[in-house]
């Protein structure tokens, strides 16, 4: 499996461990179902590709993330463990060379083979692709925090086959791509995730798209409507 | 260089490995060597390790107390395993030349309630809240301390409190004692005052110099506990994790850490900061007393920020 993922991403290309790359993770996975990330990759420049994957996971690759001109190398998420493990992240620059680093995590086994608490509550369906989110405009960038209401099915649990939003799209106002991410069933049921754009728009159109065709929108109101503060 | 599964395990190895598989050894030796600390006339202390649970420490981290009474001692909190509560068990007797005739259950954490499966099921008594907090959790517990904690587990079998704690003074072998059912800690919380000797059995209702852990606190209706405990006269206070409270600090500080973690959580969710992120945030400096600030401050995190972000994200409209 991991063979096929690492032949798949990263072909012949280079490959460096390189602290340039920050992952920001926390001391201890108390939920094995939503274990944080955050991958900051600003001190490498521009880059083409960020990847969020645990070794041995049974779905080890979470993110893909190609951040473009437009977006910081900046993405937060949180994930599914199933066993102790490194959670590394990958990132690419123009170079084509990968840069990566990692931590070693201690996770309980089961969470990528656990139901989704919403499977068990059965509720999912009522609020599949329900979408929230807000925009904090920094002095150069625009931080964006978006949250889909998604089970999130990683195949791996007996009856449910997998589901998972297989894209995110950010649109400016008029249409024009800001950045796309790709993502898997190993990113944790309603996902957040946390993007950071160049300047400042309007409004960020969102567009969030599942392994079913599913496609939920919405806008979150850019500048002026946000609160001022910024976190970075 | 490609990366190949080879390189790949060469990643694994240039990162620091976790210290609880190194520790591990081939022959497993621990035993649990419980120490007793007198801290009013017939009742003692056994303190716990201010760590998280872990291997080396056996999860022996909860504090727990013995009091005399003359149909035998009552122990508050059986600890974690079929041998710590059995080392309690020695040690009861040891102290008072009379086997065990009530253990109580301060609420559902493993560290606190495992251990009751040393004692026969009759003698262990909970409030209602907490067996039923057992049966949906205890399994899940379990697993996750054998996991852990690996051979200090050995034997440890699921067991039930049989018996239903109220509220109110009881006399129990000639000593009276006031049981308080309170919650916020937990659903349920039992504190215990040796009434003789006003002496306050908290649980983790209070913790001191050791940051207070909430996988599953109520941060409403924990300082209404708090508010109880504090209007209860007492001397001393055991709290459920760290030091014996003489100088009546460790409600005051159990309160401080919860007020600021809820505050700065909030504040976190709203300045747009990520789950790990928030778990990173400065702890002010008259918390630099508690162990394991950041440890507990990025489990609540984990607990509370998901449905704290929510607070602050809007729902997004289509168009
Ligand atoms: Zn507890």
């Amino acid at each position: 499996m991991w063979v096929y993922h690492a032949r798949r991403l990263f072909s012949d290309a280079p490959v460096h461990f390189d602290a340039a790359v920050r992952i920001l993770v926390p001391q201890i996975a108390e939920n094995q179902h939503a274990f944080p990330v955050t991958i900051d990759a600003r001190a490498l420049g521009t880059v083409q590709r960020i990847l969020l994957f645990a070794d041995l996971n049974p779905i080890p690759l979470a993110i893909d993330y190609t951040p473009g001109p437009l977006a910081q190398p900046f993405v937060a998420t949180r994930i599914k463990l199933d066993q102790r493990t490194p959670v590394r992240a990958a990132v690419q620059t123009g170079d084509g060379v990968w840069h990566v680093a990692g931590e070693w995590v201690d996770a309980a086994g089961g969470g990528c083979s656990a139901p989704p608490v919403s499977r068990v509550k059965g509720d999912w369906a009522d609020h599949l692709g329900e979408l929230h989110g807000r925009a904090w405009p920094g002095a150069d960038d625009t931080r964006l925090r978006i949250a889909v209401r998604h089970p999130m099915d990683t195949g791996l649990v007996e009856n449910i086959p997998a589901y998972n939003l297989e894209t995110l799209t950010i649109a400016d106002a008029g249409g024009a791509v800001l950045t796309r991410m790709a993502m898997h069933g190993s990113v944790a049921e309603d996902p957040v995730f946390t993007l950071l754009l160049k300047g400042h728009q309007s409004a960020y159109a969102v567009t969030a798209r599942d392994t079913s065709g599913l496609e939920f929108k919405g806008i979150i109101p850019g500048e002026g409507v946000s609160s001022p503060r910024t976190p970075s | 260089m490609t990366l190949s599964r080879r390189t790949l395990i060469a990643g694994s190895l240039a990162l620091p490995a976790l210290g609880p598989l190194a520790a591990r050894g081939e022959t497993f030796a621990g035993t649990y060597q419980p120490k007793a600390q007198a801290i009013a006339p017939g009742v003692w202390m056994v303190r716990g390790v201010d760590a998280p649970i872990a291997f080396a420490n056996g999860g022996a981290i909860a504090n727990r107390a013995i009091i005399a009474t003359d149909a035998g001692p009552v122990l508050f909190d059986p600890g974690v395993s079929l041998a710590d509560g059995e080392a309690m068990a020695a040690l009861a007797l040891r102290l008072t030349g009379k086997p065990v005739a009530r253990v109580y259950v301060s609420h559902l954490h493993p560290d606190h309630a495992l251990g009751a499966v040393a004692f026969a099921p009759q003698i262990v008594h909970a409030l209602p809240g907490t067996r039923e907090d057992l049966l949906r959790d205890v399994e899940g517990f379990s697993d996750a301390m054998y996991r852990i904690l690996a051979d200090w587990m050995k034997g440890t079998q699921i067991a039930i409190p049989q018996g239903d704690v109220r509220a109110g003074e009881v006399t129990f072998g000639g000593r009276a004692l006031r049981l308080l059912a309170l919650c916020g800690h937990s659903h349920a919380d039992l504190a215990l005052l040796d009434t003789s000797t006003a002496t306050l059995l908290a649980g983790d209702l209070v913790f001191h110099d050791r940051a207070p852990s909430t996988p599953h606190a109520n941060l409403a209706a924990w300082p209404r506990a708090l508010d109880t405990l504090a209007a209860t006269p007492h001397r001393v206070l055991l709290p459920g994790h760290g030091p014996l409270d003489d100088k009546g600090r460790a409600i005051a500080q159990t309160r401080d850490w919860l007020r600021w973690l809820e505050s700065a959580l909030n504040q976190a969710a709203d300045s747009g900061l990520t789950m790990s992120e928030a778990g990173m945030i400065a702890i002010p400096e008259r918390f630099a007393s508690l162990a394991c600030a950041r440890y507990e401050l990025q489990r609540s995190v984990s607990h509370f920020y998901p449905a704290l972000e929510m607070n602050v994200l809007p729902a997004l409209k289509p168009e």
